[in-house]
């Protein structure tokens, strides 16, 4: 395993692009408090506009790409980005599934003009948001909503040190039973995504005794409709409920959208 | 020679020229600047945002009303707990749900841990390496490594109370209607006031720093709007108030004020009805209630140079330290007065009706409203962003500013301008109403 800078002789070009989002994924980057000034001692910090106003011509060795595609002029810059990265890596819930503003996949996006604006005509926007990888080949998916902080500094170290990053496929319900907590589910009667969602986050809801809403997206063959059809059988929940539930920050992705259509609009 | 370049700047003024900024660097969201000078007069400002829109407003109906602290901290990374208590005060008050006073307090000292985190994050990393002349705060940290880690450490601090009291620190989770999921216990709030105590002497410094910098000679003079308590400095409750008289509960919001979809600049403005432009953030927050503020805060804005109001928004920097020191000392004090409480949540029933709600984000006052049906499913609802109600006058405020500084070279003014939008840290991730804007050049 040979580092970049040996290998290369210099620091390796970063850059962070952003598309539809809320900045709170690139902002996981100046939260690492702890990190951030040993990482810029690594990698040289060529494009990132909401850290600096100086920027470095590309090619970049690594790009971050924050957002879905929602726009004409979007799903043009993405193939520019993606021409200038050696390797481009999607951050977040809105990158790797279109975000929570894929609401608009099962909708008419002509009435959601309509509704928050006086002039739909001025209005350049594409009917569907969509991730990253239906537009450009993407070589590593980081997923959540916001991504873990340290896993984003466990891939950027695994790709100086030409490494895979390792970041877990499995589901929730393992990290959940790490950590001792009781069961929200199971003991606490409240409905839970953690046994199809990915884990990453910590398990944070159930530790603070609430079930989990999914953010990080579908683990690994999740089996989705068998934990739709607990909720309603055990839990009492309404197909509208479930496919409230199935259509948050990951409604774009496959077994989400899928599985709330199987119970309904 | 003194001749000879006045001449020459005569022949450039007669031109016409454009000083645009592509993308703006060091704010949160995506947008661009354009200003368009003809002769010796500036003919237009644009502040562009081509950050797409995301339409919260059109996918929250047909949602229930348990889901907008969830969905809609989702509008901004930066200032997520924002939306979740404004979206919490606008449904309680829709269901006329009264929480509890710990619950209220929680619900304080998480809004203090945004506050910090937020204010540290633009005073350090975007607004200060402006002042310095650095281009951003990691060339700042070559050469100043021990201030910029003071600046990483406090941020740091308001995100652990973010961490402990909601959660995490980007899209907390431990926010409900009525209260929260979890309560701290009163151990791990004990751990974290030892952490404040440092964040204090922080706090101070950070002050003294900002107070050192050149604030070029600047002021803006638009009516400062902000919320207003009788018995404290205004953060998640109290009334909407103004320095020309303004004063009205959540409900008269929306009869004094209007959006405007502006076909000229393409981008929706919050204005009031009778008066036109108006200014939310800080320096007004500042501004109305200097008297609410702790003594020691007061005292270090007094020394620092800012007055009991600040009208040069350069200074705002300085604003914001003032009131990262205050959000800390109201950690302190909440913690030091906690007691966990039995139950973390009021019991919350939705019922048909309309709730109207408001909280003072970082950069301003943060308006929701949702109709429900008698299921408590959304019908309808608005939210209006800070930076929305403010980029009008943020338009002005550069409109001036370059007018007397024609003269300088291209370069330095846009560095210039480029300082004086993120004056007012604009989160344009925030702004769903903000549309892409077509350029037009001269």
């Amino acid at each position: 395993m040979t580092g970049f800078k040996e290998t290369y002789g210099r620091k390796p070009k970063l850059a962070v692009w952003k598309f539809a989002s809320c900045d709170g994924c690139q902002l996981s980057l100046l939260d690492c408090e702890d990190e951030l000034l040993a990482l810029t001692g690594e990698v040289e910090i060529a494009y990132f506009l909401e850290a600096s106003r100086a920027t470095v011509k590309g090619p970049y060795d690594v790009s971050l790409v924050e957002g879905s595609v929602t726009t004409p002029h979007d799903a043009e810059r993405i193939k520019k980005v993606r021409k200038v990265s050696k390797t481009l890596i999607t951050i977040g819930a809105c990158a790797t599934a279109g975000g929570v503003q894929a609401l608009r996949n099962f909708a008419d996006v002509t009435d959601f003009t309509r509704v928050v604006y006086a002039h739909p005509e001025f209005i350049k926007t594409l009917a569907t948001s969509t991730p990253i990888s239906e537009h450009v080949f993407v070589d590593f998916e980081l997923r959540g909503c916001p991504i873990n902080k340290m896993q984003l500094v466990e891939v950027i170290n695994a790709f100086l040190n030409g490494r895979k990053p390792v970041t877990p496929s499995h589901s929730v319900c393992l990290e959940c039973k790490k950590q001792g907590n009781v069961c929200v589910m199971v003991a606490g009667g409240k409905p839970c995504l953690g046994p199809v969602t990915q884990a990453g986050c910590g398990a944070i809801c159930p530790a603070f005794a609430r079930g989990c809403f999914g953010c990080f997206g579908p683990m690994e063959l999740p089996n989705a409709s068998s934990l739709m059809g607990w909720w309603k059988k055990h839990l009492g929940a309404t197909d509208d409920e479930v496919i409230r539930a199935l259509r948050t920050f990951n409604a774009g992705a496959e077994v989400f959208r899928k599985e709330g259509e199987a119970h309904g609009n | 020679m003194q001749v000879r370049k006045s001449l020459e700047r005569k022949g450039k003024r007669m031109a016409t020229r454009t000083i645009k900024v592509g993308a703006l660097a060091r704010v949160e969201g995506e947008g661009g600047m354009l200003v368009k000078i003809k002769g010796d007069k500036v003919h237009e400002v644009q502040l562009n945002i081509y950050e797409p829109p995301r339409f919260f407003e059109a996918f929250l109906r047909g949602r229930s009303y348990s889901e907008p602290p969830d969905i809609t901290a989702r509008i901004c990374g930066i200032c997520p707990v924002a939306y979740q208590m404004s979206a919490c005060n606008a449904i309680e008050d829709a269901f006329g749900v009264k929480v509890t006073p710990v619950i209220r307090d929680l619900r304080r000292l998480l809004y203090c841990g945004e506050w910090i985190q937020s204010h540290v994050l633009h005073i350090y990393m975007l607004h200060a390496p402006d002042f310095l002349g650095y281009e951003s705060s990691v060339h700042l940290a070559a050469d100043f490594p021990d201030i910029v880690n003071r600046g990483l450490q406090l941020k740091k601090v308001g995100n652990e109370i973010m961490e402990l009291v909601g959660g995490r620190a980007v899209h907390p989770i431990n926010v409900r209607l009525g209260g929260f999921y979890k309560a701290p216990s009163k151990a791990q709030m004990l751990k974290l006031k030892e952490r404040l105590e440092w964040a204090l002497v922080a706090a101070k410094e950070t002050i003294d720093w900002v107070a050192g910098f050149n604030f070029p000679d600047f002021e803006h003079n638009y009516e400062y709007v902000a919320m207003r308590h009788p018995d404290t400095y205004a953060i998640h409750e109290g009334r909407l108030v103004s320095d020309a008289g303004l004063n009205i509960a959540e409900k008269d919001y929306e009869t004094i004020f209007e959006e405007q979809h502006v076909a000229h600049s393409n981008a929706l403005h919050s204005v009031i009805k009778t008066r036109g432009n108006y200014f939310v953030g800080p320096q007004a927050r500042y501004s109305l209630n200097f008297d609410k503020l702790s003594p020691l805060a007061q005292d270090y804005a007094l020394r620092s140079g800012l007055g009991k109001t600040c009208k040069n928004p350069f200074k705002s920097i300085l604003v914001r330290a003032v009131e990262t020191l205050y959000a800390v000392e109201e950690a302190i004090r909440i913690i030091g007065a906690y007691e966990e409480p039995e139950k973390a949540f009021v019991d919350v029933t939705p019922n048909a009706g309309t709730g109207y709600g408001w909280s003072e984000a970082p950069r301003g006052m943060l308006y929701h409203r949702y109709t429900f049906d008698d299921a408590g499913i959304i019908q309808d609802c608005t939210i209006i962003p800070p930076t929305s109600q403010n980029q009008k006058s943020i338009e002005g405020d550069l409109h001036h500013f370059v007018s007397d500084r024609l003269d300088l070279p291209k370069e330095d003014l846009q560095w210039q301008c480029e300082q004086a939008i993120r004056n007012y840290d604009p989160c344009i991730s925030c702004a769903t109403h903000f549309l892409k804007l077509e350029l037009e050049h001269l």
